[in-house]
């Protein structure tokens, strides 16, 4: 499959990708060093949480969804990074079990108009549960090198 | 604050200490969550636009919250030594405007914050405050590297 560049993004286009299972061990191990709070580490505080039962930690959903961007198709472009995040809403807990898969949507493309060598393209990310729930939202333009730039990032 | 959601006053801005890159936390961070050349060889990211290995830009959001709990935690820890039932921090719903300003190398030190911004009763779970902060990550040279606005519950007073 040839690398792509910014060049080859193009708005509407749509793509379905990967596959996380979700595991108890992660969810813990994740909490611990990043988000110790009972309703990530505790099967009987998380139940009496807002969460309902053991969930990951929002970060570590974003983490796990970054994983699939990376795997999915980032690795496979001239990927230079990402400025930012517009907005990402955590819609449901991602539960240990839980197997998610994403789903995304170019939204528009602009070249950089400070550097030439470079160019943005926005997109709608939604992660997936099993059962087809959208359990993250998230926006956000990524950085692709132009085709003729010879970047190495 | 570990505060309950009354407590809470718009305007109040909190530190909550200050983290160093070290490459080997940077390379396991990345070969889990974010395995991109730029964040897992030196070779690579010298190449790159980047100029240096450095931290995916995930890492450092999962700092600030390690730092946000950690924070919580000792005020809940003094609350329950003076007797007291602290608040529970409550989920996050999400977050805007997230802004990786520069990239985070290895060795650098970013001490993080939050502001306060906004604060009310959530309309679903009336036992629940919504509140928004600003957040920031400065390195060791004074410069910001990071930020978003975050809005998470809050529990209120029993």
């Amino acid at each position: 499959m040839p690398r792509l560049t910014f060049e080859d993004f193009k708005p509407g286009t749509a793509m379905t990708y990967g596959r996380y299972a979700v595991t108890l061990d992660e969810i813990r191990a994740y909490a611990s060093e990043y988000d110790p709070q009972p309703m990530h580490l505790d099967a009987e505080a998380a139940q009496r949480s807002l969460l309902g039962g053991l969930a990951a930690s929002g970060w570590h959903s974003c983490c796990m969804m970054m994983r699939m961007l990376t795997d999915g198709f980032l690795t496979n472009t001239s990927c230079m990074g990402a400025p930012g995040v517009d907005e990402v809403r955590w819609l449901k807990p991602v539960f240990p079990g839980d197997v998610l898969s994403m789903r995304h949507t170019v939204i528009s493309v602009r070249a950089s108009q400070s550097k030439p060598d470079r160019g943005f393209v926005s997109f709608h990310f939604e992660m997936l549960n099993q059962n087809g729930d959208v359990v993250l939202d998230q926006r956000n333009a990524i950085m692709f090198a132009l085709k003729d730039m010879g970047a190495v990032a | 604050m570990s505060v309950y959601f009354e407590e809470i006053e718009v305007g109040t801005e909190e530190l909550y200490g200050s983290f160093t890159f070290t490459e080997e936390h940077i390379i396991r961070f990345a070969t889990a969550f974010d395995p991109q050349a730029f964040h897992l060889d030196h070779t690579a990211a010298e190449a790159s636009h980047f100029g240096a290995l450095c931290a995916s830009g995930w890492h450092t959001a999962s700092i600030w919250m390690k730092l946000y709990v950690q924070h919580h935690q000792k005020l809940q820890m003094a609350a329950r030594q003076r007797g007291e039932t602290p608040a529970e921090l409550g989920p996050g719903l999400g977050f805007k405007n997230l802004k990786w300003i520069k990239p985070v190398y290895v060795g650098d030190r970013l001490s993080y914050g939050s502001k306060i911004t906004a604060k009310r009763i959530s309309e679903h779970r009336p036992r629940w405050g919504v509140v928004t902060c600003d957040n920031w990550a400065v390195n060791q040279n004074g410069i910001t590297v990071f930020e978003f606005s975050a809005t998470v519950m809050r529990e209120r007073r029993p």
